[in-house]
């Protein structure tokens, strides 16, 4: 770990809490993410991790606390323009565009960084340059073979690769992963983690994933949550070792044998 | 269907049409040259509901205030220049459009569709009860705009087969026009919004601009439409804003097949063709419309632009989905 503790801090969340009415469903929430490493977000159910995650992307406005992108202070920046400076995200549940081609998908994508919305006259399908960075993508995200296949009938897996893709291609430096994993076959699973460990190289990721042989496996920091608070954060041989968090969640957790 | 029989039928559907004033009958001329002008309000208000996901329920206001700004913009008693007048009546529609879209663009679903309603209800109400707008009597357009180009005139807008050309060539420019933009990237995020707007903003896209964007285009266009139905008919009545025709465009748009700018223009020709036939057989044609946009929207879901994909899949023997 020592390797990556040196690493430029891309984001940095401090004290963030959202309130849902009475319910508080983060309370002074702090992480942060730096480049080459995968940070994972770990917790029961309805410990507030996509709350969090929603609060990073811009999706949901924090109540209190602040975010910072690469020392900017980004908190009242909207979804749309955390995009614009770097911070990519993908959803828990499948977010993509249906009856596209996985290659208009991920070329739609590219367009974002250069959007000319005033040249009505020119052909989307003729600016090759957002067309060759939405292949590279592809490949990056393992999904080559399925260059022209409309999104909507790929497996979950591939999907879920798809919006690996689409968040590539908008040159995002910090990719906001909410459960990539969820829902995959162990050989669909492999095959991502080997894709997250190959996007970990250039940039920083923050995932929320509950498939612990994968968390391990990738993870160079946890950040453990419980009812909305933050209960641990560390290396994983801290978390494995941690009492508060076999307490807290993994004594009720049989798959936790690593 | 391959691109290459489409377009085969289209340039044929064309022809038909533009053999109309051989006919040398008014009344079939004046139809048909109606047909075609609502043909491009149903395009314009496709590229909202079927290109860009927003079912606007108005869209009548901007087909009737370009077509009173050509009869208040126009004098009394000679006729108003066609390339003064055209342009100032189509921009104000777009400018009514840009100032309504500012609002109801912040809302969604049900509450979109009641606010542009709301919006072009008040818009009839100004043109119903104020001084501005004549009365529920409306108003004359007494002098069809000249087309004259510094004393030369390439044509003559009171003459019925003339006019029907014009109508015509604006209907056709119209669609290219559409159909360029449509693959504009532009037009590519406007497509991405009607899939997944939630995505495209979080790719990046301020997706309120495009729809603006989409909205005030969509009014000009309306526009235009409203502007040749003035000049076509050569009045104006308070109902062309009514919410009666923001209603049948939207028939239009769903008879034809939602997203499909040929549809569209067949959506415009059923329509109006169902609503003379119709009207011909009995004073209760509406029950009969009504019926048959039923049936269209149970056993023809993607409207009249799917049958020619229909007919082939029946006579290659494959599945009809």
């Amino acid at each position: 770990m020592s390797a990556t503790t040196k690493n430029e801090v891309l984001l940095q969340a401090d004290k963030l809490t959202r309130r849902f009415g009475g319910l508080v469903a983060n309370q002074d929430i702090s992480v942060s993410l730096e480049r080459q490493m995968i940070h994972v977000l770990l917790g029961p159910n309805g410990a507030g991790k996509s709350t969090c995650i929603n609060m990073l992307s811009g999706d949901l406005p924090p109540s209190e606390g602040r975010i910072h992108f690469m020392g900017k202070d980004i908190t009242g920046l909207s979804a749309a323009q955390r995009s614009q400076v770097g911070i990519g995200r993908s959803y828990q549940r499948t977010n993509i565009f249906p009856q596209f081609t996985v290659l208009e998908s991920v070329r739609l994508a590219a367009q974002s960084r250069r959007q000319q919305p005033w040249r009505i006259f020119s052909k989307a399908m003729e600016q090759r340059w957002a067309l060759e960075k939405a292949r590279a993508c592809i490949e990056e995200a393992g999904l080559g073979k399925r260059v022209d296949w409309v999104s909507g009938v790929l497996s979950h897996g591939e999907q879920r690769q798809l919006e690996i893709a689409m968040v590539l291609a908008t040159d995002a430096q910090v990719l906001l992963l909410d459960e990539p994993l969820a829902g995959m076959g162990s050989e669909e699973s492999a095959s991502m983690v080997e894709v997250l460990k190959r996007l970990r190289q250039t940039r920083g990721i923050l995932l929320v994933e509950h498939d612990m042989d994968a968390v391990f496996a990738v993870a160079d920091m946890i950040t453990v949550m419980v009812n909305g608070q933050l209960l641990e954060c560390g290396p994983p041989a801290q978390i494995k070792a941690s009492v508060a968090v076999q307490q807290a969640y993994l004594g009720t957790e049989d798959s936790f044998h690593v | 269907m391959n691109a290459q029989a489409s377009l085969i039928l289209k340039l044929v559907a064309l022809a038909l049409v533009a053999c109309v004033p051989l006919s040398g009958e008014s009344f079939y001329i004046e139809i048909v040259g109606k047909i075609l002008v609502m043909a491009i309000f149903a395009m314009s208000l496709d590229l909202l509901v079927g290109f860009t996901g927003l079912v606007s329920f108005g869209h009548a206001a901007y087909f009737g205030i370009a077509a009173y700004a050509v009869a208040l913009l126009s004098p009394e008693y000679e006729a108003a220049n066609l390339w003064l007048v055209l342009p100032a009546s189509v921009s104000l529609s777009a400018l009514a459009a840009f100032v309504i879209g500012l609002f109801v663009l912040r809302t969604k679903g049900i509450y979109f569709i009641m606010v542009t309603l709301a919006f072009a209800q008040m818009a009839y109400f100004i043109f119903h009860d104020t001084p501005l707008g004549g009365g529920s009597d409306g108003k004359y357009l007494n002098n069809k705009p000249s087309a004259s180009i510094f004393g030369w005139e390439p044509f003559d807008l009171s003459n019925e087969v003339h006019m029907f050309y014009f109508i015509l060539v604006m209907m056709v420019l119209v669609y290219l026009f559409l159909a360029r933009i449509l693959q504009s990237p532009f037009g590519r995020a406007l497509v991405g919004i009607k899939s997944n707007e939630h995505r495209m903003q979080s790719l990046g896209y301020f997706t309120f601009r495009y729809k603006l964007g989409a909205f005030t285009l969509a009014g000009a266009l309306g526009g235009l439409a409203g502007f040749l139905y003035a000049v076509l008919f050569g009045f104006v009545t308070p109902e062309l804003l009514s919410w009666h025709e923001s209603g049948n465009v939207l028939l239009m748009v769903i008879l034809g097949g939602m997203g499909n700018l040929a549809g569209a223009i067949a959506g415009a020709f059923a329509f109006e063709a169902m609503r003379e036939v119709f009207a011909d057989i009995t004073k209760y044609w509406q029950l009969l419309m009504g019926g048959v946009i039923v049936a269209v929207v149970l056993f023809l879901p993607g409207g009249l632009a799917g049958v020619p994909g229909r007919i082939k899949r029946a006579l290659q023997g494959g599945e009809v989905k």
